[in-house]
């Protein structure tokens, strides 16, 4: 694992109108490494988030994956040719899964690699085969989404993330949209990623896992980065009344 | 009630239905790829394409149809466009079916919920793949309904090409009427058979829907 900057945000700031929901952000987040990013609802982590992949895409500032600028200003056909190539670099896993419910699971994981990287059909389903194993759920291969839990759908939608091999997973609060008893399986599938070094930038509200899988947590309010650490100074020592505050609301449930 | 008198026009009435469907049949699909080229427009990145789509949506629903018919069938060769009847009443009721189904098309596609775009446009699919793939198939199953009531429209406006002597149902009922004097018998004959189609159309309408439900 080498050292340098894998994602970088440089000087973030997005508005929608008049009201400024980013402002001045700065990020550095090392290849392999896991960052939390955490705060009240409204604070802008969604957005931030989506600015990383173009959904939402910045007013100003930079945001780069290894020495590819993400947001680069270009004229339409090739802003859209630009940003098709760099999101198959990254992942991205929504609160609402938004699993194709006209597709099967393989059709799910196989639609993308098919289109984009011209896999043969035997290529891609042995790729569905694979992405299924690695999240527990080679038997549901040729159901539909409507058939499956939760739990079991956020899980295929991470397997469709991953089957485009991407450099990294952003996670929009994957687990809030569950059942209190499903949540541990989709935070099951995240730390075996952790544990293969996978990149990622997690928004979430559940500090326990944040504590346990991070390498660095950051907390925002009000469109800016409040404070950002390892995870045992911000949830044990945090600096920050705002900080504080907001953890001693979310830690003692 | 004179069933002698029916038996004896029945023939041509069937005859009649007969052209009912085929201007049924040329207007849904003459108002089908109005209906796509209108959506497509109404969709566009391009201002330019919204706007025609607007106006087009806007003038064809705002005038009444009957009106439509008669601009291009009577005024249609003054300004060179010179078309027979059948011609000039099935691109006439066409387009302005045309006009409700882009708006049918288009509800059908924004419906389709905004998180299915953004899961295909992460996974690095453009914006035609992502309408091709993942937009259009969900769209096309929840726009099988509303088109339905579009064609039922459509059949019904059939009717609207008797005054320009359109040899189809409403035509034969008014003409046997001028000759027999049975407007009873000669309406309820054209009525039975509009409903025959119309019914015959909607039980394809819902054999579709049904098959086309998402397991
Ligand atoms: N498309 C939009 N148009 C206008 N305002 C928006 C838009 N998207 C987000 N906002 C606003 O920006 C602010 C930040 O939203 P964001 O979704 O990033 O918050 P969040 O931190 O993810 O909150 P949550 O924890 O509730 O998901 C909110 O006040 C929200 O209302
Ligand atoms: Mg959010």
């Amino acid at each position: 694992m080498t050292d340098q900057a894998f994602v970088t945000i440089k000087n973030a700031a997005k508005s929608f109108g008049t009201f400024e929901v980013l402002k001045d952000i700065n990020l550095t987040v090392q290849r392999g490494q896991i960052v939390a990013i955490i705060g009240p609802s409204g604070s802008g982590k969604s957005t931030l988030l989506r600015a990383i992949n173009e959904l939402d895409p910045l007013s100003s500032g930079e945001v780069w994956l290894e020495d590819v600028q993400i947001n680069k200003k270009l004229p339409y056909r090739q802003y859209e040719a630009h940003v098709n190539q760099v999101r198959q670099d990254i992942g991205m896993v929504f609160q609402h899964f938004n699993l194709f419910p006209h597709l099967t699971v393989r059709g799910n994981i196989t639609l993308a690699p098919r289109m984009l990287k011209g896999l043969s059909e035997a290529e891609a389903n042995k790729l569905a085969e694979e992405q299924l194993a690695k999240v527990g759920l080679s038997e549901k291969i040729d159901e539909y989404p409507s058939r499956l839990s939760g739990g079991q759908k956020q899980r295929v939608a991470i397997a469709r993330a991953l089957a485009m091999k991407p450099k990294v997973m952003l996670f929009d609060e994957a687990t809030s949209a569950l059942d209190p008893e499903l949540v541990e399986e989709v935070n099951q599938v995240m730390k075996q990623l952790a544990e293969e070094h996978m990149t990622m930038i997690i928004v979430t509200h559940e500090m326990d896992f944040a504590a346990s899988v991070c390498d660095r947590v950051l907390f925002m309010d009000q469109g800016v980065v409040v404070e950002e650490g390892p995870p045992s100074v911000i949830f044990q020592n945090p600096e920050n009344e705002r900080t504080r505050n907001f953890l001693r609301k979310h830690l003692s449930r | 009630m004179d069933l002698d008198l029916i038996l004896r026009v029945y023939p041509f009435f069937l005859e009649a239905a007969w052209v009912t469907i085929q201007l049924s049949v040329l207007t849904a699909l003459l108002g089908l790829t109005c209906g796509a080229l209108g959506a497509a427009a109404r969709m566009s990145r391009l201002a330019l394409f919204r706007w025609i789509g607007a106006v087009y949506v806007s003038l064809w629903r705002g005038t009444p149809a009957l009106i439509q018919v008669f601009i291009l069938y009577f005024g249609g060769p003054q300004i060179g466009i010179q078309l027979d009847s059948f011609a000039a009443g099935t691109i006439a009721l066409g387009v302005n079916i045309g006009a409700y189904m882009t708006e049918t098309i288009r509800g059908a596609i924004i419906s389709v919920d905004r998180g299915q775009t953004e899961a295909a446009r992460t996974l690095g699919m453009s914006r035609w793949e992502t309408m091709r793939k993942v937009v259009l198939p969900q769209a096309a199953r929840m726009m099988i309904r509303p088109l339905g009531v579009n064609i039922n429209a459509l059949i019904k406006g059939t009717a609207l090409v008797a005054p320009i002597s359109v040899v189809e149902l409403t035509y034969t009922a008014q003409r046997f009427i001028g000759s027999t004097y049975k407007p009873f018998e000669m309406f309820l004959l054209a009525g039975l058979l509009y409903m025959i189609i119309i019914y015959a159309v909607g039980h394809g309408i819902n054999w579709l829907d049904r098959r086309a439900r998402i397991t």
